[in-house]
């Protein structure tokens, strides 16, 4: 049980349970859809963008607990971040998961560390880094509405 | 443990022990079997294996079984001792090869009842199976506007290759709606059919439904207008005695490695006459008579549809596999996988916030389910923990997740050697999930 609960912590079933910012953002200027095809989770990712910063982010779809947790996560941290710092904080996230992060940067990921269990299972990594992966869609296509299939 | 579980079965125990918890189910359950579950079990080698340290349980026969010491035997006694390659040589190897490879031809016929082994043609496994139908009978016989019909219940591999052969031809695909139940609609997929229709393909035993089709009334109702039927068999092989001439289907397709054989080997079965009037579906050694450099003839089926050196240490593998299959009985495989399901069945009912998805009359081997709250993908990454093997996800048949309006299922999929004590630990299993997210 000790690698499961280093999965399942508690933050992140508690945000599985009640997700931030979970709605459809109506005066959004991005928005990118996420897919699984291996699971079939679907979620959309919405960003407010005022120049190069996150106004504003917010998610909604269907998906694991692992899934719905890194999207409410994801969608928190980046709020107020431009660009190029939402994106190397996802690089550093996706090492995060991967396993391949010092220590010392994972401290800098804050509540986002809670995600570092996902190293022990592999096969979830998708799950975590599907709204980050819509996220960086987004940021990288200006001016469309896109979807990353 | 493991051997603890395996005791409590064919009446023999006296009570059934959540390993967890020493919690006892009332045995009186259990039914006697005709098959000894206990000894069955050990023969099959992984089930002795532990996963992250519990006792293996392995649900996730759907995908595919588990392998009889005898089945891992002959695939290393070929390789070790006989390995040659076969219809070509004049060498004791060679012709010792080519009587086993044949002799399992004998074997699959006797296993589908067909009438003679010309009708069996090996294949790579169902999806090749039902391309090679798709695009030999196919392509061959449809025209624009003509109509294959298929169930709303199918494997992706019984959908995609009729698409790809309705875009080459122009033909149209339909599909007959199922219920709520999961059970089809033969009013509509009667009413489906049509002068129009060249095809049907439908699967005898749903992957992610458990549903059993009935087939010989859908087969009735086809010919009576003049068309054949392709039945995909992959579920159905492992768990239903299955006899193609009572049937009466013109196609059956299944898969070795889903009847305790080895992956890359499945199944063929047609009507000589219509496998005679097919063209080849692949072009290459083994498959001719004749070659010059401006054209070819055929051989005689079976050998017309396989070309090339065939997987030939897999299909003595399934060789082995369905002798191991008829030496245990259909019948009794099937009667103590029912009493498999129905307790699994009843169970999950008992947890609250439990959906089953596939609730037909006629079921078998598949127990499909949603929890409140909890996402398949957990539900399976939880029991993994537990030593259970589960598969979650759309199981290939996304337009069934559809049609129930979810993104995914846990699946709990029976084999014979499968018991009442690990359905026990599948059921805790989700109980402890339900903990975790309540």
């Amino acid at each position: 049980m000790a690698t499961l609960s280093s999965l399942y912590q508690d933050l992140i079933l508690d945000h599985n349970r009640a997700p931030q910012n979970f709605r459809r953002m109506e005066n959004a200027n991005r928005r990118v859809e996420g897919h699984n095809p291996l699971c079939g989770d679907r979620l959309t990712v919405w960003l407010r963008m005022e120049g190069d910063i996150i106004r504003d982010a917010a998610f909604q779809g269907s998906g694991c607990a692992i899934s719905k947790a890194s999207a409410s996560m994801m969608t928190s941290s980046v709020k107020g971040k431009t660009r190029a710092e939402a994106e190397a904080l996802f690089a550093r996230f996706h090492s995060l998961v991967t396993g391949s992060l010092e220590q010392t940067q994972a401290d800098s990921l804050g509540k986002l560390a809670v995600f570092s269990g996902l190293a022990e299972f592999p096969i979830r990594v998708k799950c975590a880094s599907l709204s980050w992966h819509a996220l960086k869609a987004a940021l990288e296509q200006p001016d469309a509405v896109v979807s990353t299939e | 443990m493991r051997r603890e579980a395996g005791r409590l079965i064919g009446g023999t125990a006296t009570a059934a022990v959540d390993r967890s918890r020493g919690k006892a189910y009332p045995l009186a359950r259990v039914p006697a079997s005709p098959l000894d579950i206990e000894r069955i079990r050990e023969d099959f080698p992984i089930l002795r294996h532990q996963i992250r340290g519990k006792p293996l349980v392995y649900l996730d026969n759907a995908a595919t079984s588990q392998k009889p010491q005898v089945v891992i035997d002959a695939v290393s006694r070929f390789y070790s001792a006989e390995n040659a390659n076969i219809h070509r040589g004049v060498h004791y190897l060679s012709e010792r090869a080519t009587v086993a490879y044949d002799e399992v031809r004998e074997k699959v016929a006797q296993f589908l009842n067909a009438r003679s082994s010309r009708e069996i043609i090996f294949t790579r496994g169902t999806t090749e199976g039902i391309n090679l139908v798709a695009q030999s009978y196919g392509r061959t016989n449809l025209k624009p506007g003509d109509e294959i019909v298929i169930t709303a219940m199918e494997h992706h591999s019984n959908i995609v290759p009729w698409q790809l052969v309705c875009e080459q031809t122009g033909a149209v695909l339909k599909a007959a709606p199922i219920n709520d139940d999961g059970e089809l609609d033969v009013t509509a997929f009667e009413q489906l059919l049509s002068d129009r229709t060249r095809l049907v393909a439908v699967v005898h035993l749903s992957n992610a439904l458990g549903t059993i089709n009935p087939i010989k009334r859908l087969v009735a109702l086809a010919h009576a207008r003049g068309i054949p039927v392709l039945v995909d068999g992959a579920q159905a092989a492992p768990h239903l005695a299955v006899d193609v001439q009572d049937l009466d289907c013109d196609f059956f397709v299944f898969s070795g490695h889903k009847v305790l054989g080895p992956t890359g080997v499945g199944v063929l079965y047609g009507k000589e006459a219509l496998l005679e009037r097919m063209p080849p579906y692949q072009g290459g050694g083994d498959m001719i008579e004749t070659v010059t450099l401006q054209r070819s003839t055929w051989a005689p089926v079976p050998s017309k549809f396989e070309a090339g050196t065939p997987m030939i240490a897999q299909v003595i593998g399934m060789g082995a596999a369905l002798d191991y299959v008829a030496d245990l009985g259909l019948e009794s495989i099937a009667a103590w996988e029912h009493e498999l399901l129905s307790y699994a069945t009843e169970r999950l009912r008992g947890i609250e916030g439990i959906r089953l998805i596939g609730t037909a009359r006629e079921k078998a081997s598949v127990l499909s389910f949603v929890l409140d709250g909890a996402h398949p993908h957990d539900i399976g990454t939880i029991l993994d923990d537990e030593g259970v093997a589960i598969r979650v996800g759309h199981h290939c048949a996304q337009p069934v997740m559809e049609r129930f309006g979810l993104p995914a299922t846990a699946r709990a999929s029976f084999a014979f050697y499968n018991t009442f004590a690990e359905i026990d630990v599948l059921a805790d299993g989700i109980t402890n999930v339900k903990k975790m997210f309540a």
